[in-house]
């Protein structure tokens, strides 16, 4: 495996995040090819920024995953579950091994993440809409415990047709939580197509101005523009961050790239012979 | 309405019979909208935009949205089909159903896929085994189960003509064909498909083959169990549950969903208020249910027919 650092407290370089990326993204397709299928779409456009959370950013114990004072991820995008076990694997939460049972009865991975069964996993989501509003609540509890932690939060773009998100981006900024970071992957395709066809979000970046959020918008597949963004939190004081991350929705396997009929894939064998090659 | 190619509706499962019905009828009823929360594809919904584009109206992911647009246009005589999944609809619209749609008595269809456990690898999130308890509940809805292909075309079109709130709780597809022939549907009414003597089984959606297993199973044992269909749940058929307390011995229930509530519990309403017979419930103990194949699961849980028999032998 070509992994140069798999403690993620000793802070990746750019290199080393570019490579455990590589790797994530051959684990993500190799757990899906082996259950029959995922939510390749979404669970390959989010895996830079994951890699960077977990290998540079948060401040996290694999060996102690409920540790009091360790920073907090919510996936609120449930379906990029396959995304954040990879990580959360490959950065030492638990043995790789553990996700051939992906889909499999009684396994602790499923199709969205459950905070009771994965290590690491801070909150079970997979409703969309609803991870947002939990990360509100963990950034004024932490607020109010005068902690230096801080939460993260990673959104799909079509998540934020969702009316409780901007729900939640309101109560982030009323609050003042400039403990909060929220990351959306804009890979600009959801479940029926175009994000921008089924109900447009544009202009993005200026709603979550307007809703008292400081924003900034890069290439979510740059891991230095990643690392940089996710560095400078908070972009302004006393307010909420947003990251708006621009990615290819099914990033890295040729004939998922930008597809939304690839939001959930399930590979033949030449396919799948092909998406390894491609990955490799 | 024309002849129905019941050939067709036999070979497709709830899921594809909803899409296909809605694409089907589309033409008799301009006033027909199809709403979806960008889930038109997964509800199989792209037949009906093809032939009828300005009428599948995507909302985007936002469920709650949809359910009180799908009022507002009621109250301007459109006759909105709101679909999205069963935990959706159910749970994060359920207001919007209760107050938007039932309270104003409103004539909106809703249509919910992937119900019960059949999202079975999707875990609790996507699980929806607390729809028929709270639903029920909700004054004025009419709430339909049908468990496969031929059963959906009917119900779907039964409910486009009735004047209502009705709350289609459908699966994820691919369901095995079980009404082999051609059975008149009436809102309201259950179906007896196999006779039975001794005992009662009453089931619903993905359980009514595991009950009609364990109809075989307990013919082999020499019991003759009655299987009823309550695919209408509400209003639930009370002639037939009060009919199978007089002439079998024993009604059991069996259910995809938590065995508080559901149609366990519409079913001892009905007998509590009777002289009866014993009534056993087969369904979800209560508890959220783990992650796997819809199958493994509903087995893992109790719903097997080798479970529902045994639940009817340990009581003859
Ligand atoms: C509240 C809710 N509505 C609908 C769904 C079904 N669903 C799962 S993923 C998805 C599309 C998500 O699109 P997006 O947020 O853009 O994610 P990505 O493209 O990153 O996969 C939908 C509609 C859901 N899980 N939760």
């Amino acid at each position: 495996m070509a992994v140069c650092n798999t403690v993620p407290r000793k802070k990746a370089s750019i290199c080393e995040l570019q490579q455990n990326a590589a790797e994530i993204r051959r684990m993500v397709d190799n757990m899906f090819q082996n259950a029959g299928g995922g939510h390749y779409g979404g669970c390959l456009s989010e895996v830079d920024v994951l890699t960077a959370l977990y290998f540079r950013i948060l401040n996290v114990d694999p060996q102690n995953p409920r540790w009091d004072d360790r920073d907090r991820f919510v996936l609120s995008k449930g379906h990029g579950a396959g995304g954040l076990y990879c990580t959360l694997a490959l950065a030492g939460f638990f043995a790789p091994e553990r996700l051939s049972t992906l889909n499999q009865l009684d396994s602790a991975f499923g199709m969205h993440p459950d905070m009771s069964k994965v290590p690491g996993a801070d909150m079970s989501t997979g409703s969309l809409g609803l991870g947002i509003c939990a990360a509100v609540g963990m950034a004024i509890a932490g607020k109010l415990d005068k902690k230096s932690w801080r939460v993260y939060s990673l959104l799909g773009d079509g998540e934020c047709h969702e009316g409780v998100v901007w729900e939640a981006a309101m109560a982030a900024s009323h609050h003042r939580l400039d403990n909060l970071t929220a990351i959306v992957d804009r890979n600009a395709l959801s479940m029926d197509g175009p994000t921008e066809e089924v109900m447009s979000l544009e202009p993005f970046a200026a709603k979550w101005e307007a809703f008292g959020w400081a924003v900034r918008t890069i290439n979510g597949h740059n891991m230095r523009e990643i690392v940089d963004a996710l560095e400078a939190v908070p972009f302004v004081p006393g307010r909420p961050s947003l990251i708006v991350a621009r990615t290819t929705k099914g990033k890295g396997i040729s004939f998922i790239e930008n597809r939304w009929d690839c939001h959930y894939a399930s590979l033949n064998p030449e396919q799948g012979e092909r998406a390894r090659k491609e990955l490799a | 309405m024309g002849a129905i190619d019941m050939e067709l509706y036999r070979k497709l499962g709830t899921r594809d019979a909803l899409g296909a019905t809605l694409a089907e009828i589309g033409g008799e009823y301009p006033e027909l909208v199809v709403l979806a929360a960008d889930c038109l594809a997964s509800v199989r919904g792209k037949a009906f935009a093809a032939k009828f584009p300005e009428r599948a109206i995507n909302f985007g992911i936002a469920e709650a949205d949809m359910m009180m647009a799908a009022a507002g246009m009621a109250t301007c005589g459109k006759i909105p089909v709101a679909c999205t999944f069963g935990f959706l609809a159910s749970l994060r619209a359920g207001e919007m159903i209760r107050s938007g749609i039932c309270y104003p008595k409103l004539n909106v269809k809703i249509a919910a896929t992937s119900s019960g456990l059949a999202m079975g690898d999707g875990g609790t999130t996507h699980h929806i085994i607390e729809d028929i308890a709270v639903l029920r509940s909700f004054a004025n809805l009419t709430i339909l189960a049908p468990c496969d292909g031929v059963a959906t075309t009917k119900a779907v079109r039964a409910a486009i003509e009735f004047p209502g709130p009705v709350y289609l709780r459908l699966g994820r597809g691919g369901e095995p064909n079980v009404y082999k022939d051609d059975f008149d549907f009436e809102i309201g009414k259950a179906v007896t498909l196999r006779e039975g003597s001794d005992v009662t089984i009453i089931a619903v959606g993905a359980v009514i083959l595991r009950a009609l297993e364990a109809a075989d199973i307990l013919a082999k044992k020499g019991v003759s169990a009655r299987v009823i269909d309550m695919i209408t749940l509400k209003p639930i058929d009370r002639d037939i549950i009060l009919k199978a307390a007089r002439e079998t011995k024993l009604i059991v229930t069996a259910e995809d969903h938590n065995i508080l509530g559901g149609l366990g519990g519409a079913v001892a309403e009905v007998l509590s208020e009777e002289p009866s017979v014993p009534l056993r419930r087969v369904g979800i103990k209560d508890t959220f249910c783990s992650i796997g194949p819809t199958d493994e699961l509903m087995d893992k849980y109790g719903l097997s027919g080798k479970a529902i028999a045994k639940e009817v032998l340990d009581y003859t």
